[in-house]
């Protein structure tokens, strides 16, 4: 079975070193055309995307968008029906021990031994990797002070998430991959799952959040992909999607003279401005709370996303 | 670094981590050690004849076998399987074999401890000498835990839910258990039964090596019963394997 293995690899080592060649080297992941069918149903329906090294991509979507089925495939969990991935250079699908060891995993629920302590959880699982993290390091990194003799039974959900972090940063991964690293925290404790995630980034390490809060999305990732039924409806910044494209509705608002609020929608609100100023100016009045605002993430996401 | 990273180094790593867990599982340890001690202890009380005695001792050694790694690795199994330990451990670069060399090392450790425990209780207070046959103990208790150990993690794959767990473990150990430990007394239906399945084979193989002292060359059949089951047992235990709960 090694022998396989071994010769399997190499052969898919030196078709990825031809087509790696082509690709920017500053690519941690690049995904093309990639489809996922379960039996009848197909998951994910032909996805491109890339990320970056060292940049926060989130996949955002409601659930059931296929966003879990992409990321368990770019961490080796699944094979796919179709399509080319390459991860850290590498063939996710063929688990060689070389990506296993540069990547970290969050998954959406995992247990862990109940029996043991976090110090003693974080200490074996640093002995799995070739240049792990120290393990006092990555218990204050992931907020567990002062629980690292506790045994893991005895945390609460919101620690038990933090383990999981722990145990995707021991073996000091150059790619994280966090599958709803918050959901069921409360407010508090995702402020504090956030700023772990900033210090990933800047540590320089290249991180992929699935997620459904769209406020988490937009606080974390440098880019995002809206997913829905298995496609990837828009991809961009957080504060640029749905811009550029010219089909963008800046939201213009302002006071007439007798202080009532009026809003006008306005793909063009260099002409709308220039004609309300103008305008006002004509009549000798102000132009109280005025304010242009682009379409928030959320706006984008519920037009994207809402269904029919 | 790399040499420290190796496949038997993290096998043993991942060993002495169960067996530490193992020891901090009062209720594991319990099913492990006492259940079958017990057995010993309350069976010898209600036989007091020898002969009896010297069938039931090698029986309750054979019990020991199937608890430590057939029940233990089928309720191991669905248990990580369904915590996502499985899972978690897959994400990591400890290889899987080696995995579940250190599970399966852990309950080969906890049948070696049980075999030991139950021949000196056998010469200490039942009247049993030490085994006739060491070579022969050990062959068989190798095969038994082979056999036993990859049947064990097949039957971890047709059972849904940890829950259900025991209902599917008993229903096989206790009959199994009942009608093997002195087949050649069953009914003769049920000693077909008995006869084709593997415990009743490895009772046989250890009553020689223990009691009788008959010799290798006796137990040839038994050994062919055994090996077939191993056969079966490790082709299921890999066909079936899944690293994660099935959905729905």
């Amino acid at each position: 079975m090694q022998a396989q293995r071994t010769s399997r690899e190499r052969r898919s080592q030196t078709q990825f070193e031809a087509s790696w060649a082509l690709v920017n080297d500053e690519l941690a992941i690049e995904v093309r055309g990639l489809r996922k069918r379960y039996g009848d149903l197909e998951a994910v329906r032909g996805i491109d995307f890339s990320v970056r090294r060292g940049e926060v991509f989130g996949l955002l979507g409601p659930n059931g968008a296929g966003k879990t089925t992409t990321v368990e495939i770019l961490e080796g969990y699944r094979d796919r029906s179709d399509g080319a991935v390459t991860v850290l250079g590498h063939d996710p699908q063929l688990r060689p021990a070389d990506l296993r060891e540069r990547v970290g995993i969050v998954l959406q629920s995992t247990g862990i031994y109940r029996h043991l302590t976090v110090r003693e959880t974080l200490r074996h699982f640093a002995g799995l990797y070739p240049a792990p993290r120290g393990v006092e390091e990555v218990v204050d990194l992931a907020g567990l002070r002062g629980k690292e003799d506790a045994r893991t039974r005895t945390l609460s959900g919101g620690q038990l998430r933090r383990l999981d972090l722990a145990l995707a940063l021991i073996g000091d991964p150059e790619l994280i991959f966090l599958d709803e690293p918050t959901t069921g925290f409360d407010p508090a404790a995702r402020r504090g799952a956030w700023d772990t995630i900033r210090s990933l980034k800047a540590l320089g390490k290249t991180v992929v959040l699935t997620t459904h809060y769209l406020e988490e999305a937009q606080a974390l990732a440098d880019r995002v992909a809206i997913v829905k039924d298995g496609r990837i409806l828009v991809e961009g910044a957080p504060a640029e999607l749905g811009a550029g494209d010219g089909a963008t509705r800046y939201r213009v608002a302002w006071r007439n003279g007798s202080g009532l609020l009026n809003q006008r929608e306005t793909d063009d609100p260099t002409t709308l401005l220039h004609e309300l100023t103008a305008a006002a100016l004509a009549r000798g009045e102000r132009l109280d709370g005025l304010s242009v605002t682009r379409p928030t993430l959320e706006d984008v996401y519920l037009e994207l996303t809402a269904d029919g | 670094m790399a040499e420290a990273h190796g496949f038997a180094a993290l096998s043993w790593r991942q060993y002495r981590l169960e067996r530490r867990m193992f020891w901090r599982n009062p209720s594991a340890a319990f099913f492990n050690f006492l259940l079958p001690l017990l057995f010993l202890v309350l069976l010898c009380a209600v036989l007091t004849k020898q002969s009896d005695r010297d069938v039931i001792v090698p029986g309750i050694a054979g019990m020991a076998v199937l608890a430590t790694t057939f029940s233990a690795l089928a309720y191991n199994m669905v248990f990580l399987r369904e915590q996502g330990i499985l899972k978690r451990m897959r994400g990591t670069p400890l290889p899987s074999g080696a995995y579940l060399l250190g599970i399966a090392g852990n309950a080969v450790m906890n049948t070696a401890v049980q075999i030991v425990l139950i021949t000196v209780a056998g010469k200490l207070f039942y009247g049993i000498a030490w085994p006739r046959d060491v070579g022969e103990l050990v062959l068989f208790v190798v095969l038994g835990v082979v056999c036993f150990a990859s049947l064990g993690v097949a039957l971890a794959h047709a059972i849904p839910t940890f829950e259900a767990a025991t209902v599917y473990v008993n229903m096989i150990f206790l009959p199994v258990v009942f009608i093997s430990i002195d087949a050649a007394h069953d009914p003769s239906f049920l000693k077909g039964i008995a006869e084709a399945l593997p415990l009743a084979h490895l009772v046989q193989g250890l009553r020689d090596a223990m009691v009788t002292g008959t010799g290798i060359g006796d137990a040839w059949s038994a050994l062919g019963v055994l090996a077939v089951w191993t056969v079966l047992g490790v082709v299921l235990a890999i066909r079936g394997f899944s690293w994660e709960q099935r959905r729905s």
